[in-house]
């Protein structure tokens, strides 16, 4: 590869010397015989280096490519494996630039900069070491010009890349905008803030365009030096070997030769300008990719994994902050003790950490404090992928892809079978996707049909239902479903939660009839745990929480005793009022 | 699209991007050539200014290679004869001149052609942007927010390297190469012959690349977007990925469109391979050409050694910037994909239209009413059959229904999310179709099932819903629906930064945070859309209660499944498959003791033990 580009230097610098040889011989002792062959001579070396240009790129094209196909690759993987806590840190758009933009930098530089780079450099240097050997006293000149051209382009390279990050920063920002633009499109549509949306965006576009402007100043400053510098040379030569000629220390055709192959220097390097920009953006680019690179996943797999899992999940003194927020702990000293095959419904005010708390199953957080095991085995010691499938969880929202109907359910478990996928689709109610176009293989999500709400979180929990885990998280996954409906699920349910553990976060106290016991969360921690029944009778936060009434009392502080009979009075009293409406 | 492929992503009506033919691949040339024109007409005169710059520059550039053969030929001859140097230092002199001229020229043209390429890429930024907030909402289902993220970065991307890299080398290059076929032309007519046969071959050569790359760079164009959705889908939805061990299957997935925008890139980077060194190729064998005729003409004395010497050195400069120009072309044609992708977007007519003279709506009231409307997200299977609904003004007007029946389809359409198949939706009596959208949208405002929240801070995303509202008002909306206690807890209280699309709050804090937001825009229709859902039940009653105190007055549509939200309402609608089966007031449905509504609330009852 790098031969193939020597011997392309070597013809370049070849070519002109073969003209001067036919100047020099031929023409100026007017024979004609060696023209022919020198001419054909110079023919062969310019398709040769054609030939060799060509198997350059054509080798360049693969290898190139798959570097940056290679990096992609890795970038992605690397991503998916980091954790949530990093995920919540970053904003996508910049993760996108660094996927796009970012190594589209890194693989023009590599296969054309770097490249370039070398051969112009050494293109200079050989073409300056033949410059001395025709005529020293010329040669110097050319070379001492080297000097000027390295002091700028160190001074050029320090300053280039603050700014060239820079600009590659506020292009990840400007992705960020574009995103949400595109994602929240929904919501801005409904506040009519498309104007709000582009002035936001017009903002973002025009630092980055003032960025990019001192960019350009930057460049075109030291590009302009670049050309400058050869074609001074040029003066100096010239004055110097016209002088020379003149005098009979060299020939015309040996002058000619001389700035024939000073001229070709300027573009070399003039270019070595651009190169030197490219360098600068692909090592920038590489640092942004680096720092992806450069984050360790926190959370490591352990080794251990579960022989016959029973699903016996322990809380143990957990603690819990986000990683951004350390000083404000969301769960404090939780401890829980859920049986195999039982169900624990979890139960606390909006934002108490009902979520956190499920999340640390997973380990899509780690605990800063306590354990969390499965079968006696700490979560942090279990092999991930077992323990993930281990753990299902239908999220809050529910996450659907732009997949088949069937690849969104299968998600947790791709080798199910039909009829497994039957039974979760029958449990979740999620019966409509058979009336969909193409039925199961009816493209879902973004892309495609889109889904009511009902029917994306039962498609969600049919996903959890048929990954059959040891333990099972329902994380409000009712929320969206009519009361008829919720009540065929919660039957269907009952059957699976039966065999499996559960964790169930509810706010209704229909999703809390699933489980066997409930856990209160408040303030970051559980404060009781009982049946529906037991904390209903003595715990006033619970019936706070729990107790809605048909009609809302108008002094909300006074709770009911009981919610059914609280219905069953509401139910009561429409009734005089209706007859009296009919009267 | 290999079969693995298409099986995971699934059956969709319309899949956008699929095989061009060869007609529509001139209009999408057309087209982004139009796109283009239109962007470089407030250039146009800048452009000139531009040019004859250029012009300045390379007459500089190219008279030191003429200059130098001025020297050698006049003045070296004094030297010789009695040292005189006067003829040679005129010439050094001019050199030296036309060495500046070219340095002051260059710098110029390089600052000037960059703040063009700087405006233009921001002219195309704000369009597409500003386009893609026109498009209704039933496009961007179709078209996925993947690919509008990929317009707007991978495709303006390759603009920008074109803006970049190109232009400066394009204009200087060309004018070199008139520039010097002319020099050559009056050089030497023989010889400039010869060396002008290659014009020809280089037609040849660029035509047939031309061709070729066009294709392929429209093909990277779209595997690169389905690299880009494939990404920031995964991205986005990472708990789930990682919960459900998907990770191996998505990297399976994104190897495969990430290798076959490999391909793609190769087939484009192939391509280069020919064109590139067949350039070189013609270069050469011209100049070869040159040496062996120019030697024989020399030997004949029809031309003097200097005029060969400038010959070759002007050869050389034709053929060097011909590789800068194939170069620039490469990027051009790269360009130009992205052009066609971006004009594409341009010219996509928005399917819920702006009217052009709308009626002007001052003081909206609030009546809502559905005339015969029918609607359908796709053809043949209809959501709404016929709907026919009059919700006065300041009424609360609660929807029912089991899920799918089309609750949040009827919300939509009173936003005008879509318009209706058959028809109208009116409000006051005005159809939405001839209301301007930022009327529309100050008079009716919905909270969604998917309370997305922006980045920036969270007093920002409440006021999003009205930017003027000072930091009072945005503290009070929070206090009325029982939000301020959880903002004040936070770091940094109204000021904390949301991070990554509320990564920061919990479901029920984010939904309060969306609902605080409706509050503020305090709209005449207010539809709120299962919009208390995560909430638990102390805090829905709160927020019960600032509905009812707040929007007095206001025309609501509630639609929920918890029929405490409900009971409240003055009439209670129950839709089925589309179709309104009850209507009346809580109450009364309840007393009828046999309808659906009844039936709903004695599940309801049941459930709440
Ligand atoms: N990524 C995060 N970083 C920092 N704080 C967070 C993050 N996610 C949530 N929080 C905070 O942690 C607390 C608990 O959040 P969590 O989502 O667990 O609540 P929750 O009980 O599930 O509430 P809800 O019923 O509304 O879903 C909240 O106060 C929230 O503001
Ligand atoms: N963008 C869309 N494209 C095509 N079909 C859609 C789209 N959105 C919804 N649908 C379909 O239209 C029907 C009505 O959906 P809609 O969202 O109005 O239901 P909903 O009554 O709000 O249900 P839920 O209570 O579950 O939210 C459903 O069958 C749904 O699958
Ligand atoms: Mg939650
Ligand atoms: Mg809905």
């Amino acid at each position: 590869m790098f031969a193939v580009s020597l011997a392309g230097v070597g013809l370049t610098i070849a070519i002109p010397l073969v003209t001067r040889a036919i100047i020099d011989g031929p023409i100026t002792r007017h024979e004609l015989a060696p023209v022919l062959p020198l001419g054909l001579l110079a023919l062969a070396l310019g398709v040769l280096e054609a030939v060799l240009i060509f198997v350059r790129r054509w080798v360049q094209s693969n290898a190139v490519l798959g570097l940056e196909t290679d990096l992609r690759r890795d970038l992605y993987e690397r991503l998916q494996a980091l954790p949530m806590s990093f995920h919540s840190r970053w904003q996508s758009g910049q993760l996108l630039s660094r996927v796009t933009t970012d190594l589209s930098a890194i693989r023009r530089f590599s296969g054309f900069g770097l490249l370039f780079l070398v051969v112009n450099i050494l293109q200079v240097v050989v073409v300056t070491i033949v410059l001395l050997t025709m005529y020293w006293p010329l040669g110097l000149v050319v070379a001492a010009t080297a000097a000027p051209i390295v002091w700028l382009s160190m001074r050029f390279e320090k300053a280039y890349v603050v700014v060239s990050r820079r600009v590659q920063d506020q292009q990840g920002d400007l992705a960020t905008q574009a995103e949400e633009g595109a994602v929240g499109i929904r919501v801005i549509k409904s506040f009519g803030r498309s104007d709000h949306m582009a002035r936001r965006y017009d903002e973002a576009a025009l630092e980055l365009r003032a960025t990019s402007l001192d960019k350009v100043r930057l460049s075109a400053k030291f590009w302009t030096f670049l050309e400058v510098i050869p074609n001074l040379a040029v003066v100096v030569v010239l004055l110097l070997g016209a002088i020379g000629v003149g005098r009979g220390a060299l020939t015309p055709g040996e002058l000619v030769a001389f700035i024939t192959l000073l001229l070709s220097l300027v573009w070399p390097v003039s270019s070595l300008g651009v190169i030197l920009a490219m360098a600068q953006e692909a090592m920038t680019a590489a640092a942004r990719v680096l720092e992806i690179f450069d984050t360790e996943p926190d959370i490591v797999a352990g080794d251990q994994r579960v022989r016959s899992p029973r699903g016996h999940l322990r809380f143990e003194h957990v603690h819990f902050a986000f990683p951004d927020d350390p000083d404000q702990p969301v769960l404090r000293d939780v401890n829980l003790d859920v049986a195999p095959g039982q169900t624990l419904a979890l139960v606390g005010a909006t934002g108490s950490g009902k979520t956190a708390l499920t999340a640390l199953v997973p380990r899509l957080f780690d605990v800063t404090g306590g354990r969390v095991t499965i079968d006696g085995v700490d979560v942090r010691d279990l092999d991930l992928a077992v323990l993930r499938s281990l753990v299902a969880t239908a999220f809050e929202e529910p996450t659907l892809f732009s997949m088949s109907a069937r690849e969104n359910v299968t998600l947790g478990r791709s080798d199910a079978d039909e009829d497994d996928v039957l039974a979760a689709l029958e449990i979740a109610q999620a019966g409509f996707v058979h009336d969909l176009p193409w039925g199961l293989d009816t493209r879902i999500g973004e892309q495609g049909l889109s889904l009511s709400g009902g029917q994306r979180q039962r498609l969600a929990l049919a996903r959890a239902v048929l990954a059959q885990p040891a333990v099972l998280v329902l994380d409000d996954t009712l929320s969206a479903l009519d009361v008829h409906t919720e009540k065929l699920v919660e039957e269907a349910l009952s059957n699976v939660l039966s065999e499996t553990t559960g964790l169930v976060v509810a706010h209704r106290a229909s999703t809390v009839l699933l489980a066997d016991r409930v856990a209160l969360l408040e303030h970051g921690t559980i404060t009781h745990v009982g049946t529906h029944r037991e904390l209903l009778e003595t715990v006033p936060a619970y019936r706070d929480l729990l107790a809605a009434d048909p009609v809302p009392p108008a002094d909300p502080d006074a709770p009911t005793a009981a919610p059914r009979a609280a219905g069953r009075t509401a139910g009561a009293s429409g009734a005089p009022t209706n007859e009296g409406a009919r009267a | 699209m290999s079969t693995s492929t298409q099986q995971w992503r699934g059956v969709a009506s319309d899949d956008i991007e699929g095989e061009l033919t060869a007609e529509t691949s001139t209009r999408l040339a057309g087209r982004s050539r139009r796109l283009l024109r239109e962007l470089l007409r407030p250039w146009r005169r800048a452009l000139w200014w531009l040019m004859v710059v250029v012009v300045v520059e390379n007459a500089a550039r190219l008279s030191i290679p003429y200059l130098v053969k001025e020297g050698i030929d006049t003045g070296i001859p004094p030297i010789r004869a009695s040292g005189d140097l006067e003829p040679l230092l005129l010439v050094v002199g001019l050199v030296l001149v036309a060495t500046v001229t070219q340095a002051i020229a260059r710098n110029l043209f390089l600052v000037r052609s960059g703040v063009m390429g700087q405006d233009i890429l921001l002219s195309i930024r704000r369009r597409v942007f500003r386009h893609f907030q026109v498009l209704s909402p039933a496009f961007h289902d179709r078209y996925t927010s993947g690919r509008v993220i990929s317009r707007q970065t991978s495709d303006v991307d390759a603009i920008y390297e074109m803006l970049e890299s190109g232009f400066d080398g394009l204009v200087t290059a060309a004018l070199t190469l008139v520039g010097t076929s002319v020099l050559l032309l009056v050089l030497d007519v023989k010889l400039g012959v010869v060396a002008l046969l290659c014009g020809p071959a280089l037609v040849l050569l660029t035509n047939w690349f031309r061709k070729e790359s066009a294709r392929s760079y429209r093909a990277t164009r779209e595997k690169v977007a389905l690299v880009i959705v494939h990404f920031v889908e995964s991205m986005n939805g990472i708990r789930a990925v990682q919960a459900f061990r998907r990770e191996p299957r998505n990297q399976a997935i994104f190897d495969d469109v990430n290798d076959e925008y490999r391909r793609a890139n190769l087939v484009a980077f192939r391509l280069v391979a020919w064109f590139m060194p067949g350039i070189r190729l013609i270069g050469n064998v011209t100049i070869a050409a040159v040496l062996l005729y120019g030697g024989y003409l020399a030997y004949h004395g029809e031309v003097t050694v200097g005029v060969l010497a400038a010959f070759l050195l002007y050869l050389r400069q034709f053929f060097e910037p011909m590789m800068e120009i194939s170069q620039f072309y490469n990027t051009f044609q790269s360009a130009s994909a992205a052009l066609e992708k971006l004009s594409g977007v341009l010219e996509e007519v928005p399917d819920v239209p702006a009217p052009t003279d709308p009626v002007p709506l001052l003081d909206p009231r609030g009546e809502v009413r559905f005339d015969a409307v029918r609607f359908a997200y796709v053809e043949g299977s209809v959501v709404l059959p016929g709907l026919d609904l009059t919700v006065p003004a300041g009424q609360t007007v609660a929807l029912v229904g089991t899920t799918g029946a089309g609750k949040t389809t009827i919300a939509k359409l009173a936003t005008r999310f879509y318009d209706p198949t058959d028809g109208a939706v009116l409000l006051d009596g005005i159809d939405l179709r001839s209301l301007a959208p930022e009327d529309l949208h100050r008079a009716v405002v919905m909270v969604t099932q998917e309370n997305y929240l922006f980045s920036g801070t969270i007093a920002d995303n409440i006021r999003f819903g009205r930017p003027d509202a000072s930091d009072e008002q945005v503290e009070a909306a929070a206090r009325s629906l029982g939000a301020h206690e959880f903002i004040e807890a936070l770091p940094q209280g109204y000021a904390t930064p949301v991070s990554n699309r509320g990564g920061l709050l919990s479901a029920g804090q984010r939904q309060l945070v969306a609902f605080a937001r409706a509050f503020l825009a305090d709209p005449a229709v207010l539809i709120l859309d299962e919009a208390t859902s995560s909430l638990d039940i102390p805090s829905e009653r709160l927020v019960q209660q600032a509905l009812g105190t707040i929007l007095a007055g206001r025309t609501a549509v509630v639609i929920a499944h918890r029929l405490s939200t409900v009971e409240n309402a003055d009439r209670v609608l129950v839709l089925e498959h589309g179709r309104i089966v009850e209507d009346g007031t809580p109450s009364d449905l309840v007393a009828s003791g046999d309808g659906r509504y009844s039936d709903l609330h004695q599940a309801w009852v049941d459930s709440l033990a």
